[in-house]
């Protein structure tokens, strides 16, 4: 009798320890399915104290990798970008308006950044337009004085990524230090040759045409070219952008809403597929980035002729 | 008896009449509160869809083009009604002459068709005194279209209400060239002209070479008067249909502030909707535009 009960007590233990075991068994399980989940979240989206980190973990993802989204072999050599709305976003969250610049800027070495990144070759930026030396005299020099101290400081950035810089635009008007910055920052980085950015300060697509025009007309009279060589291949190669390989933007990308060139490229956007995002620059991230990729490589590019 | 089918088919016939008298009447309406605020002077097209809309509807290649030419009709009607002045339309690119020939040499028959029949007196031309510019490197196309459109241009001439330029084997970037060619040529003619210009420049403030002086000659208004479209403004709305957001090779030097519009319907689709839409949006925009335009 005492045997039988022993017995039943030691298959109860024997059957509670089984499913003790097995139910330790399946929580581990589950915690190793759940636990990696669980663990990037921890840094919330919000705070804005990990912002930066949090931006440095989602935009270096490697030289290689090309999101899903995307293939690789459909991206663009060329992409140019008006970027529009500095002012507004400052507007929209309280700063001043050379805070909404400061963050323009930021964001387009974010933006030039991850072209690189994504195998985009080229990458040109309307800075400053010729229409813009109405605006406001005190504006144009916080504006030119945030390019000097911007692109001094960020030479060794530049080097360190192997990026040229190239700086198109009349260049007449702007201030002798900013001058001299250009100067310096296109020379230490003249050698670079797989990554190039292009600003366009004080830049007019109507005055990059006509420039192009007296050039011919100079080389014409130096008897370097006759005049019924002049077609549309020569006339590309005197545009400013023959400072690059791929002088016409395969995607232009506009934020802030605008629907317009506004006199930035002319000539070279004859077959670019133009891109408007209802975003301002400063909010333009990957994200939109990604959207505006997405739109390019799903478009039929016919250049005029088959279907 | 036999009457009945008749008597049914008039008084059909005659509602129909009375519906788009309506309908006209009540879009004229519309019209005249929309002219209340800034109207745009000059709207350009890119008629683009016209084969893809074919494919659509199953039918034969061709008729899409056919269907295209419907639609632009209605759209001069309802840009001349709300009082615009300058209509442009991209007809035919020179990029379009690399399509396979029977398309080309379909669409260069339905040109020469429908060119011909601009001279007509029912047509539109005549109803709202349209003055016709063909717009383009004429000496591609063959001898018919050329002479038919050259035609067009003298016989419309002396209009002057409304103008309606035709750009056909049209590059801009060949508009370009050939401007600036010509440009180069008047000023070489002024050089010869004016042998006087380097002694008087002596006396003067500014000082730079032979080759400097001559590079100042030529300004942004050379090229500009030269250009084959400086028969009109530039354009303040540009719209594309059938979704596409590109210029391909349109009035690049004259859009430099123009806004784009790209409604997703194919040409043959247009409607009066898109072109509310996009004047609604000029609209909106104007008086910023306007503000920058004094700030320059």
């Amino acid at each position: 009798m005492n045997f039988m009960i022993h017995a039943n007590h030691l298959l109860v233990l024997f059957t509670l320890s089984t499913m003790l075991s097995m139910l330790w068994f399946l929580l581990s399980l589950l915690s190793l399915l759940l636990l990696p989940c669980l663990r990037p979240c921890f840094p919330a989206k919000g705070s804005l104290k990990n912002k930066k980190k949090i931006d440095k973990g989602t935009y270096v993802v490697g030289e290689e990798e090309t999101p899903k989204e995307l293939q690789r072999e459909l991206m663009p050599r060329h992409v140019a970008v008006i970027m529009d709305g500095n002012r507004r976003w400052a507007k929209q969250t309280g700063l001043l308006t050379s805070q909404g610049y400061e963050a323009g800027a930021k964001r387009l070495l974010e933006f030039a950044d991850l072209c690189f990144k994504l195998g985009i070759n080229t990458v040109s930026a309307f800075a400053f337009s010729t229409e813009n030396w109405g605006r406001h005299k005190i504006e144009v020099k916080c504006l030119m004085y945030l390019f000097q101290r911007y692109l001094k400081s960020k030479i060794q950035f530049f080097q360190s990524k192997e990026i040229r810089v190239s700086v198109i635009g009349n260049l007449a008007k702007i201030p002798e230090s900013l001058l001299r910055t250009v100067h310096e920052l296109e020379e230490a980085t003249k050698s670079y040759k797989k990554k190039h950015l292009i600003l366009a300060i004080d830049y007019s697509g109507r005055f990059d045409i006509l420039g192009a025009c007296k050039s011919i007309v100079k080389k014409s009279e130096q008897g370097l070219i006759r005049e019924e060589d002049v077609d549309e291949t020569l006339f590309e190669r005197e545009l400013q952008t023959k400072c690059t390989e791929f002088p016409s933007p395969d995607l232009l990308i506009r934020t802030s809403g605008e629907q317009r060139i506004s006199n930035f490229f002319l000539w070279q956007l004859a077959y670019t597929e133009l891109f408007f995002s209802p975003v301002l620059w400063p909010d333009f991230d990957k994200q939109k980035f990604i959207e505006a990729l997405v739109s390019y490589q799903r478009r039929d590019r016919r250049f005029g002729s088959r279907l | 008896m036999a009457e009945l089918p008749g008597q049914i088919r008039r008084m059909g016939g005659g509602i129909s009449q009375l519906l788009e008298q309506i309908y006209g009447f009540s879009r004229r309406c519309l019209f005249r509160v929309i002219s209340m605020g800034p109207t745009p002077c000059h709207i350009a097209f890119i008629m683009d869809g016209n084969r893809r809309y074919a494919k659509k509807r199953g039918l034969e290649d061709g008729s899409g083009h056919k269907a295209g030419f419907s639609a632009l009709m209605s759209m001069l009607q309802y840009c001349y009604e709300l009082g615009i002045k300058y209509v442009t339309i991209y007809a035919f690119s020179i990029d379009n002459f690399r399509r396979k020939p029977e398309e080309v040499e379909s669409v260069m028959d339905l040109m020469l068709e429908k060119i011909k029949s601009l001279l007509e007196k029912e047509s539109i031309v005549h109803q709202y005194g349209i003055r016709v510019y063909f717009i383009g490197n004429l000496a591609l196309l063959n001898d018919q279209v050329r002479a038919a459109a050259e035609k067009v241009m003298k016989a419309t001439a002396k209009n002057s209400r409304v103008v309606l330029l035709i750009c056909i084997a049209y590059n801009s970037t060949d508009e370009i060239v050939q401007a600036v060619k010509k440009s180069c040529i008047n000023k070489s003619d002024n050089i010869e002209a004016s042998g006087n210009y380097k002694h008087e420049d002596r006396g003067s403030d500014i000082e730079g070479t032979d080759m400097e002086n001559q590079e100042k000659k030529i300004q942004l208004v050379d090229i500009e008067e030269n250009m084959q479209m400086s028969v009109a403004p530039n354009p303040d709305i540009l719209i594309r249909s059938s979704g596409e957001t590109r210029l391909s090779n349109f009035l690049l030097w004259q859009t430099g502030n123009t806004q784009l519009c790209s409604p997703a319907a194919l040409w043959p689709e247009i409607g009066l909707r898109h072109l509310l839409w996009a004047i609604l949006n000029f609209q909106r925009n104007h008086s910023y535009l306007e503000k920058r335009k004094k700030q320059l």
